[in-house]
């Protein structure tokens, strides 16, 4: 340390070269936000060609998707439910994904807290848990799970869906919650039971409106992991279809208009859910002006 | 406040214990639902499938036994080991394309760029889409006659007979494409955490921009480069929509063999041999991350 102290008597690199680090700084200064922005582009070819296309007509008689542009309508998006099963898929998914998301978003809130909050026996095993959970080969999850229901003898539907999409999305709550919850100080909880509020009142009031962005975070990812689920989904569902199970049927025979509406509107919904849970915590990180953040 | 800090310091701990009733249970009752879940849900059926691998199963009634039957291993990999190969070659191409892809991305979102939470959003923003549509979305635009290829041909760029769907450079693009969050995330992070005044001391010492990017950036990244290359490479080599969707016959990856086996040929001790070798796989690469650079980042890079 005390060696480094010295050192910073001698004039530093900044002031002996300052022309040619200009002169590199100047080339990647435009070169990577440029690299970005094409890599950015190339992110959203397939959901622009989704949301663009949604939109094409079709005048043969068995509408499909194909790359041709033949005119813009909403005929589509008015038609929505006119293929049989794929509405119903559309109810399924979204239902099993509003169950999946309330339930892991509770699992994981609670895990997430028993983790950041306490040493306990076995934490660091939950945690490789959790890790190889993520890491997993989806296919892995599915089969292993198959495996389990047929030894049980159990009955493939919605309950072995929900159990399926619960135990994957539990891990990512958890993961981003834990994110959100260290960077919150203790003595906040510990200064409102000072002030006379029991642990359950400084929980609702205190740590729960604190972390809130957190689980709304987790809750988002849940969903999002939840109605996009294909692989998992289609060793368990037994002879449910959700939608990206009858999408991935439909497609060598060809995918007709409607799965891009759906499509579309997951999509909406669910920008518009992210980018409002941004400005949320824009706006409190503004209010509260501390350097924490993940 | 103030008088709190030293009061903690100097072991008033007992009352506080005694104030939080229980708190030696708590841990175990805010994780036990989880715990639970993923006990009952996640390791048993893995622990379940490592031994039906080695079981024999009554190929008319389906009712297995432990039989201690190893021989499927070398059986399966024997008959298998093309589409092994070519999976891992696959899934490795895949992973080196998206790292090399999203790194110089999450550099500049971790050191240059100055709204990071819209860009992170918008790396997320795939995910807003059907895995099976964004699939289903390049196999269209990707077809002999659609957009891309069709333009390119009228242009004179490619011949007359290019074409890129059922082709391995299609499953390897769109193993990349699909994985790329998992990639760019964990880089992110370790990008994101590394001290700036590391970097300003490299500087001070000398250090050009690029000494500084090869000695200072990457060494500290390796953690994140590793934990992106396992998130992306693992569930890559098990992928089979992609080779379903955009493949052919000549691109059959492991994955579409284990979903045949298991939900149309009913053969579970060769479906779940198969899947244990994935399995195993996944597990060699969490242990070489916990021996080379520390079990207590790992679950960090998520």
């Amino acid at each position: 340390m005390s060696a480094l102290a010295q050192d910073t008597s001698i004039p530093s690199a900044k002031d002996l070269a300052p022309v040619p680090r200009e002169r590199r700084r100047r080339w990647t200064y435009y070169s990577l936000p440029v690299y970005s922005g094409a890599f950015f582009l190339y992110l959203l070819i397939p959901i622009t060609f989704m949301v663009v296309y949604s939109f094409n007509q079709s005048h043969s008689a068995l509408p499909q998707v194909t790359s041709k542009w033949q005119g813009f309508t909403t005929q589509w998006y008015r038609q929505w439910n006119g293929v049989p099963g794929l509405g119903p898929a559309f109810i399924l998914s979204i239902k099993l994904a509003l169950f999946a998301t309330v339930l892991s978003a509770i699992l994981g809130t609670l895990l997430a807290l028993a983790l950041v909050r306490y040493r306990f026996r076995g934490k660091g095993v939950t945690e490789q848990v959790l890790f190889a959970n993520i890491a997993a080969p989806e296919i892995v999850l599915g089969a292993s799970l198959l495996g389990f229901f047929i030894t049980l003898n159990l009955d493939r539907g919605f309950t072995t869906l929900l159990i399926a999409h619960v135990m994957f999305c539990v891990a990512y709550v958890t993961i981003t919650v834990r994110a959100r919850l260290s960077g919150f100080d203790p003595m906040l909880e510990q200064a409102a039971q000072d002030l006379g509020a029991n642990p359950w009142v400084s929980f609702w009031k205190v740590t729960l409106p604190l972390i809130f962005p957190g689980i709304l975070a987790g809750a988002l990812l849940a969903f999002a992991l939840s109605i996009d689920d294909f692989v998992t989904s289609n060793f368990v569902a037994g002879p449910s279809v959700t939608f990206p199970l009858w999408v991935y049927g439909a497609v060598k025979v060809g995918i007709p208009p409607q799965v891009f509406v759906l499509g579309t509107v997951i999509f909406s919904a669910g920008l518009v859910l992210a980018v409002t849970a941004l400005v949320f915590q824009g706006r409190a990180k503004k209010a509260r002006p501390e350097p924490e953040e993940g | 406040m103030e008088q709190h800090v030293p009061a903690d310091l100097h072991g008033v701990e007992p009352p506080r214990r005694h104030r939080r009733l229980g708190r030696s249970a708590s841990p175990y009752l805010l994780g036990a639902p989880a715990i639970v879940w993923l006990a009952v849900f996640f390791v048993i059926p893995l622990v379940t499938m490592l031994s039906l691998s080695i079981q024999t199963c009554d190929s008319i009634t389906l009712a297995c036994k432990l039989t201690w039957h190893f021989a499927e291993f070398p059986n399966i990999i024997g008959r298998y080991n093309d589409t092994f190969v070519r999976s891992l070659v696959y899934a490795g191409a895949a992973t080196v394309a998206a790292l090399v892809v999203a790194f110089p991305v999450t550099y500049w979102i971790a050191f240059r760029a100055k709204r990071k939470n819209f860009f992170l959003l918008m790396l997320l923003v795939p995910f807003f889409v059907s895995f099976v549509i964004r699939t289903t979305a390049w196999y269209t635009l990707l077809a002999d006659q659609g957009t891309i290829l069709s333009t390119l041909k009228n242009l004179h760029l490619v011949p007359e007979s290019f074409h890129v769907l059922a082709t391995p450079l299609a499953v390897i693009g769109g193993l990349a494409y699909n994985y790329l969050p998992f990639t760019a995330l964990p880089l992110y992070v370790a990008l994101e955490r590394i001290d700036r005044r590391v970097m300003e001391a490299s500087h001070d010492l000398y250090a050009t921009r690029r000494v500084a990017f090869t000695h200072v950036v990457l060494p500290l990244a390796v953690p994140g480069i590793f934990a992106a290359f396992l998130l992306t490479f693992v569930p890559a080599a098990g992928d089979y929509v992609n080779a379903a969707i955009l493949g052919g016959t000549n691109t059959v990856m492991i994955g579409q063999v284990i979903q045949n086996k298991f939900l149309e040929a009913a053969d579970y001790p060769a479906a779940s041999a198969l899947s244990t070798v994935l399995l195993v796989l996944m597990l060699v690469g969490i242990a070489a991350y916990a021996k080379f650079l520390g079990s207590r980042t790992i679950e960090e890079y998520v």
